[in-house]
């Protein structure tokens, strides 16, 4: 503690002032948050976000930005050697039960998933997006370099910007995922390094990796977008986000009591802010109205995801938070007998079919909203391995035709891209909407297979997105003080509010060569052929000749005396 | 002759009929030795559902048949199963009046009996119409059937003796796939012979003839590729038609002995590989065309059977196409060697073809070994066939000519 504030205190002596007085002209700032949520499954779930906004251009010709305060340097140099104009990426443990746990603030879907935005500028899009993924698979040490052409797709209408930008030529867009991607410490080390505090002082400080993977879901992303600074967009400024979303399960981390704490969760606890933080806050969902100490006077309530929520905050700036002991270890209790809300969206993905030769995919969606309908884009990106039929494309709801009012889709090209597929579908209220679409599997090339190639082909989850309608009136004003959780997704009108759902990925069988007869193989169609080849020779450079049977010696001897006697010979 | 034919011919219609109401045809359309990703029905109908999204059926692997086959069946798609028979019923056709009239204009062949060569156009129409692998072609609604009749057509033109004709139909053939091409020599040799044109080299009259019959061929391949061009307006299809056929990039299995052998195959040897294969089809030709220079009827069974064999996506509409012509050579069925053993062969593997299909892709018991193994086995048994057919023939010609020498010299 001591030691930290050493090495802040000559830093922070001169920005002290600077960084906590709201009105000065401070060109980079820091706020951090933390939201914990009970479920009704007994789990709960913490959501971690960290924003740093910076005044600066990072696509300005000529202008090299070189002086890095909060902003960290390797992701800043991405952006400006790269022309990048939005990035989001995010790493993903675990599969998010929508049914189970509600909407999450930031949803991801399982592995990796990477979407980028680039700047109209560039004229070689694929290959800065070539070693976009390769520096980025150095700087969060995941194996992005296996994002190449055959996993990349351009989607034209559901991944829309969400930071500022007006041109939205999707030939600048690029999506890819991996969803075999496994998340463990080496990934959350580099990721907790791009923080300001890093891990030493504030929120971070409960960033454990022992407690963080010993939980049903981990999501770690990065989001980077230009955004507004005020209202009126006068001014323009870069925003960093790094969010990270935690379950943790009742039965495996929680000993099967609804009793949480910060210290069972993190086997941390709180005990100061980030100094360079211009706010530094935990919010605790008491809608449902758990026990929870120590008790706090500040109360706040938001609209988020079309329900309004009351929440505890706790202000780590303020040193009275942490109390006598100087540190702060929530603890809340809860019955968890009242009604969840009900997600109005929600969407499945299944395999069906047998054998190794054949398959369908099944997506079925669920709109539960009681009486509206609405429209939702679904987006699928199938590997080339599995081609499609799109002849076979069947929409049906409550068991009649559907017929999408828009179809784009781009089939694959063996070996070099996969299929895409987006269509808007309209749902009728209260519905199950199935999608199908049957798939042939191919048979690769020997050295085309996995190590393990009977584990299967990962097929990357579908994306579902959709403008819902809200029952409760979304706030679409613009203030500095929102809190973190509710300012992700900008608001646009007050009636409905944006989800993006991913579904499961699947798991395909594909049929397997025998991996250890390629010499073997070679040389036994070679035989085949080569046998077609002799007798083809063999015929075509044969003569014919009648065979005069030979006599016995008997007939020779007798012959021989016909000679000379003149007569006839024997034949 | 009219009522056995026409007998025989209700009778195939009526099995295809049906065949194609009956729920085996769905099951028959997704076998892969009917059908390849070449000549699949299910790929033309995904062709046409891609080109009425307004995407290219090009754009993506799924499509590999020409554009005029495209729009030939824009507008008969749900007609699909009369033009199949239709076209079934044109083989058979000039099947007949092919053996009609070859054994009309060779009247050498003495040693069959009158008798016997009346019917022979039956027993072909017969071969072809009633063998098993022609009737799961058609049913599967494979296009193999109507390159079959393409085929058919051109050699019924040829025999007939209408070189533009048959150089347009060759045209065709060589557009819809490119392995007909070995077809233009004995072609060529059948008309020089018709003409009675030495196959000379130093002659003028050869060469006269020969680039008359290019000049048609080739024209005509022109005028068909460039009307590809103006109906999809891009040159898209090649690639994606030709070059597939000559890259072998879908590893699907067939009965052929392609598939596996790239499957396992060292990458740095691709290219070297594919060469080899494909030349393999088409460097018999010249060899080919100088033996059996008198034979040229004989010479297109022969060309027929290596493009079967050979070609890198073949199915057993190709195989039934070149034994729909054993029958014209009925006279050495008292000649062939082993001819036992071998239609045994023929005849297990394609039992077998399903039976190991089914245990490596549905029940998981086999590997692709097994099915690896019968593909060879009934590869090796097609040349077998042939290599037989061949070697009877010379030696049954030879045996021939020297009775006929020492008939005359007797006299």
């Amino acid at each position: 503690h001591t030691h930290l504030n050493y090495k802040l205190g000559l830093t922070l002596q001169n920005r002290t002032s600077e960084a906590l007085t709201p009105a000065a002209a401070a060109r980079d700032e820091f706020q951090e948050e933390l939201v914990i949520r009970p479920l009704h499954s007994g789990d709960i779930y913490a959501s971690f976000q960290f924003r740093t906004l910076w005044d600066t251009d990072f696509l300005q010709e000529g202008q090299k930005v070189s002086h890095y305060r909060l902003f960290p340097k390797s992701l800043g140099q991405v952006l400006s050697k790269f022309s990048v104009r939005e990035l989001h990426i995010s790493f993903t443990q675990g599969f998010w039960r929508t049914m189970q746990w509600g909407q999450p603030f930031i949803p991801s879907p399982p592995g990796a998933e990477l979407w980028v935005w680039f700047h109209d500028t560039v004229s070689d899009v694929d290959g800065n997006w070539k070693e976009l993924t390769n520096v980025l698979s150095g700087i969060f040490c995941a194996s992005l370099n296996f994002i190449d052409l055959t996993n990349t797709v351009q989607p034209s209408a559901s991944f829309k910007p969400l930071g500022l930008g007006n041109a939205t030529d999707h030939r600048f867009l690029r999506y890819a995922t991996l969803p075999r991607e496994i998340v463990c410490t080496e990934n959350l080390t580099p990721w907790k390094k791009l923080l300001p505090c890093g891990s030493k002082a504030g929120l971070a400080v409960l960033l454990k990796s022992e407690k963080l993977f010993h939980s049903s879901f981990h999501s770690q992303a990065v989001h980077i977008r230009p955004v507004c600074q005020d209202e009126q967009c006068t001014s323009k400024a870069w925003e960093l986000r790094q969010t990270l979303n935690v379950v943790f399960d009742l039965y495996t981390a929680g000993q099967g009591k609804k009793e949480w704490s910060l210290f069972k969760m993190f086997s941390r606890t709180l005990t100061e802010a980030c100094p360079l933080a211009t706010s530094s806050k935990v919010y605790v969902d008491i809608t449902d109205n758990p026990e929870l100490s120590p008790a706090t006077p500040l109360l706040s309530q938001a609209v988020v995801l079309g329900d309004r929520r009351t929440y505890s905050v706790y202000d780590l700036s303020r040193a009275e938070t942490f109390g006598q002991l100087r540190s702060l270890n929530l603890l809340l209790r809860w019955k968890g007998d009242g009604e969840m809300l009900r997600p109005l969206l929600h969407a499945e993905r299944y395999v069906a079919g047998f054998g190794l030769q054949t398959g369908e995919i099944h997506t079925v969606i669920y709109n539960n909203h009681p009486y509206r309908a609405f429209p939702v884009l679904l987006m699928d990106s199938v590997p080339w391995y599995l081609q499609l039929y799109i002849h076979t494309l069947t929409v049906t709801s409550k068991s009649r035709d559907n017929k999408p009012s828009y179809i784009h889709y781009q089939p694959a090209k063996d070996r070099h891209r996969p299929h895409l597929l987006e269509m808007l579908i309209q749902l009728p209220p209260h519905s199950m909407t199935e999608v199908t679409v049957q798939f042939e599997r191919a048979l690769l090339k020997w050295t085309e297979y996995t190590p393990d190639p009977n584990h299967g082909f990962y097929v990357g989850s579908s994306v579902v997105s959709a403008l819902v309608p809200s029952m409760v009136a979304m706030n679409t004003n613009f203030t500095q003080d929102q809190p973190l959780f509710s300012s992700f997704v900008p608001v646009k009108e007050e009636s409905s509010y944006f989800v993006r759902v991913y579904t499961e990925p699947l798991l395909v069988n594909l049929p397997t060569p025998d991996f250890s007869m390629p010499y073997n193989v070679i040389c036994l169609t070679c035989t085949v052929v080569a046998v077609g080849y002799g007798s083809f020779y063999n015929l075509l450079t044969r003569t014919f000749q009648v065979d005069e049977p030979s006599l016995p010696l008997a007939k020779r001897l007798a012959n021989l005396i016909r000679r000379i006697r003149g007569v006839p010979l024997l034949t | 002759m009219a009522a056995p034919l026409t007998l025989l011919l209700i009778v195939a219609v009526t099995i295809r009929a049906v065949l194609f109401r009956s729920s085996l045809a769905e099951l028959i359309s997704a076998r892969v030795e009917v059908v390849s990703p070449l000549n699949a029905w299910k790929r033309v109908v995904e062709g046409l559902a891609l080109l009425d999204l307004g995407v290219s059926p090009y754009s993506g692997d799924v499509f590999h048949e020409t554009p005029l086959m495209i729009y030939l069946f824009h507008f008969t798609v749900d007609y699909a199963e009369i033009v199949f028979i239709v076209s079934a019923y044109f083989f058979r056709k000039q099947k007949y009046a092919l053996e009609s009239d070859r054994y009309s204009a060779d009247c050498l062949e003495l040693l069959r009996s009158p008798k016997e060569m009346f019917y022979i156009p039956l027993k072909v129409a017969m071969f072809y119409l009633l063998n098993p692998f022609t009737i799961l072609s058609c049913v599967a609604k494979s296009t193999c059937g109507l390159n079959n009749a393409i085929i058919a057509l051109f050699i019924f033109c040829t025999l007939k003796g209408s070189a533009l004709l048959s150089g347009i139909l060759l045209a065709l053939a060589t557009y819809q796939s490119i392995y007909p091409l070995t077809l233009f020599a004995p072609a060529l040799l059948f008309f020089l012979q018709r003409l009675y044109i030495p196959v000379n080299l130093r002659r003028s009259s050869f060469w006269f003839f020969t680039l008359q019959y290019a000049f048609m061929y080739v024209g005509s391949l022109v005028v068909i590729t460039g009307l590809s061009f103006f109906l999809l307006g891009s040159w898209d299809f090649i690639p994606s038609v030709y070059g597939f056929i000559f890259s072998v990039p879908d590893l699907t299995p067939n009965i052929g002995l392609f598939w596996y052998f790239f499957a396992e195959m060292f990458e740095h040897f691709r290219l070297f590989f594919s060469c080899v294969f494909q030349i393999n089809v088409f460097f018999y030709t010249i060899p080919l065309s100088i033996k059996l220079k008198e034979h040229p009827v004989f010479l297109i069974f022969m060309q027929i059977a290596i493009i079967s064999i050979f070609k890198s996506y073949p199915t057993v509409g190709d195989v039934a196409l070149y034994m729909a012509f054993l029958p014209a050579w009925s006279h050495l069925y008292r000649f062939l060697r082993n001819i036992f053993l071998v239609s045994c062969v023929l005849l297990a593997c394609s039992a077998l073809f399903p039976v190991l299909w089914h245990l490596w892709i549905y029940a998981g018991s086999a590997n692709s070994n097994f099915y690896y193994a019968i593909t060879l086995l009934f590869n090796f048994g097609q040349v077998k066939v042939f290599t037989t057919t061949w070697l009877t023939n010379c030696e049954w010609k030879n045996r021939w000519r020297n009775k006929v020498s020492l008939f005359i010299n007797l006299y």
